[in-house]
């Protein structure tokens, strides 16, 4: 397994509390348009995201993802 | 045009359509209410019916103190009624500078800085102080005015969990230790009265090198500390504290905001802060009435006990009664009541309204975790009677709307 297949199911795993609506997720999903996500539950989200690959993600970054495959690669990219 | 082309205000239908809903069930709107008269820091006339205030974070009173009102007279009469003009320019008159010396002397500090709002006290202070590079790490919680500092900078946003001392030391730990780092904090948070454990956040964040740090006490001002200078002084943490961002708009009982800091090179901001420059400059009387309840909130024990006493009355009332409370003890002048949803706020909102009693009512996104609260600040003028009116009268809306049993 890749390094970013392991963070893509990390990624997967931590999304999973918040995915009430049980929506299919794919590197396409979206956090707001196809979770339905309002801001404080990106909030919450992104800490566990933070919090499991002992990274920081911006706010300024955050505002330039949209799907979890953006959201996996910018893991990727700050896990260095 | 018809409602039905999509132009820049369609984003805005869904919201068009909740308030519209939520007013066809024939509720007033709480967004929208109009003080006819208003005849004491805690009275007011609205739609004919005589009202208490308990939503207005006029914390000390001091709206119609009357040497306060003489002052901003006696300012009008000699200065007219506006600068029209940016403090850097022709809008800085003896009565600004004579405002940051009394902000100067309540502080002691040696430097002082107004601003027209206390929103662009945060909004020039955060995207002035911080630039591209450099980060910013503020509580999940903080206000409006903070995050919109935060974006009209150039600064990296980092946000930790709010009040958790844990999450601000772990997140300082992740950012490069030579860069330049503005940790924000509030004495209160306004949506649920609570307050902030600053001697645990502030050894936090001395962990870490390079930290400034920022305390806004907009709603601890007047209230806290020996002094009534804020959380931060009652907690004992003034010599750790970069800068205090404070307001007019509450306990001083007018309007604008301000800085005060010892940092030996602040006078340079006044050349650099946009909101600071880009402005004209607050009234005559503004700054007169300002400068003269400042003076006078130095030496307001008196006022600080009632109102402790007044929200420790009421935090206990309303428990009793078996309201959820935003705290489980007192611990400021603000007291949220939370509710189950929007249908019940605004039910219980309009029959305290219908009673005589005006509180906040307050939604999401302003509030924390998606929750419906009734928001109410307490007056050190409020009387003992007052403070037993508002029970009962919490007491009959909460079980005319079914809020408790």
């Amino acid at each position: 397994m890749t390094d970013r297949q392991l963070i893509f199911d990390s990624v997967l795993s931590q999304i999973d509390p918040f995915n009430k609506k049980g929506v299919e997720l794919t590197e396409a999903t979206t956090f707001a348009g196809d979770l339905e996500w309002d801001s404080l539950t990106v909030m919450d989200f992104v800490a566990a995201i933070e919090d499991e690959f002992d990274i920081i993600i911006t706010m300024n970054m955050q505002a330039e993802i949209e799907t979890i495959g953006q959201l996996v690669d910018a893991v990727a990219k700050l896990k260095g | 045009m018809t409602s039905n082309n999509r132009d820049l205000f369609s984003k805005f239908d869904s919201l068009i359509a909740e308030r519209e809903a939520l007013l066809a069930t024939g509720v007033r709107d709480p967004f929208a209410i109009v003080m006819d008269e208003v005849k004491s820091p805690t009275q007011a006339v609205i739609k004919g019916k005589d009202t208490i205030l308990l939503g207005t974070y006029n914390y000390m009173g001091m709206t119609f103190d009357p040497e306060v009102v003489a002052a901003g007279k006696k300012a009008l009469d000699d200065f007219g009624a506006g600068t029209t003009g940016s403090r850097v320019l022709n809008g800085t008159y003896q009565g600004h500078k004579e405002v940051e010396e009394a902000l100067k002397d309540f502080y002691g500090t040696s430097s002082a800085m107004v601003f027209s709002t206390g929103y662009q006290a945060n909004l020039g202070m955060i995207s002035t102080l911080a630039g591209k590079g450099d980060y910013v790490v503020l509580d999940a919680d903080s206000h409006a005015s903070i995050y919109d500092g935060c974006f009209l900078g150039d600064a990296e946003i980092v946000r930790f969990r709010h009040n958790s001392v844990e999450d601000l030391d772990k997140r300082l730990g992740r950012l490069p230790a030579d860069a330049l780092k503005l940790v924000v904090l509030e004495g209160v948070y306004s949506m649920l009265g609570d307050v902030a454990p600053l001697p645990d956040m502030v050894a936090a964040v001395r962990k870490h090198p390079n930290c400034m740090i920022l305390v806004d006490e907009a709603h601890g001002m007047g209230f806290f500390g020996p002094n009534g200078r804020g959380v931060y002084e009652e907690q004992g943490v003034e010599k750790e504290v970069d800068f205090i961002v404070g307001t007019f708009s509450k306990s001083v009982g007018t309007v604008g905001g301000f800085c005060v800091s010892n940092h030996p090179k602040f006078e340079v901001l006044r050349l650099v802060c946009r909101p600071y420059v880009f402005t004209a400059s607050l009234p005559p009387s503004v700054v007169a009435t300002a400068a003269t309840s400042i003076r006078k909130l130095m030496h307001a024990g008196e006022k600080r006990a009632h109102l402790w006493k007044n929200s420790q009355r009421l935090h206990k009332g309303l428990t009793d009664l078996g309201f959820k409370l935003g705290t489980e003890t007192p611990q400021s002048a603000i007291i949220a009541v939370i509710l189950t949803d929007q249908a019940q706020a605004v039910a219980m909102w309009q029959a305290l309204l219908e009673l005589g009693l005006y509180v906040n009512m307050a939604r999401p996104p302003a509030t924390p975790a998606g929750t419906f609260l009734l928001r109410c600040s307490l007056c050190a003028e409020h009387s003992d009677e007052q403070v037993e009116q508002i029970i009962t009268m919490f007491e009959a809306a909460g079980k005319a709307t079914g809020a408790i049993c």
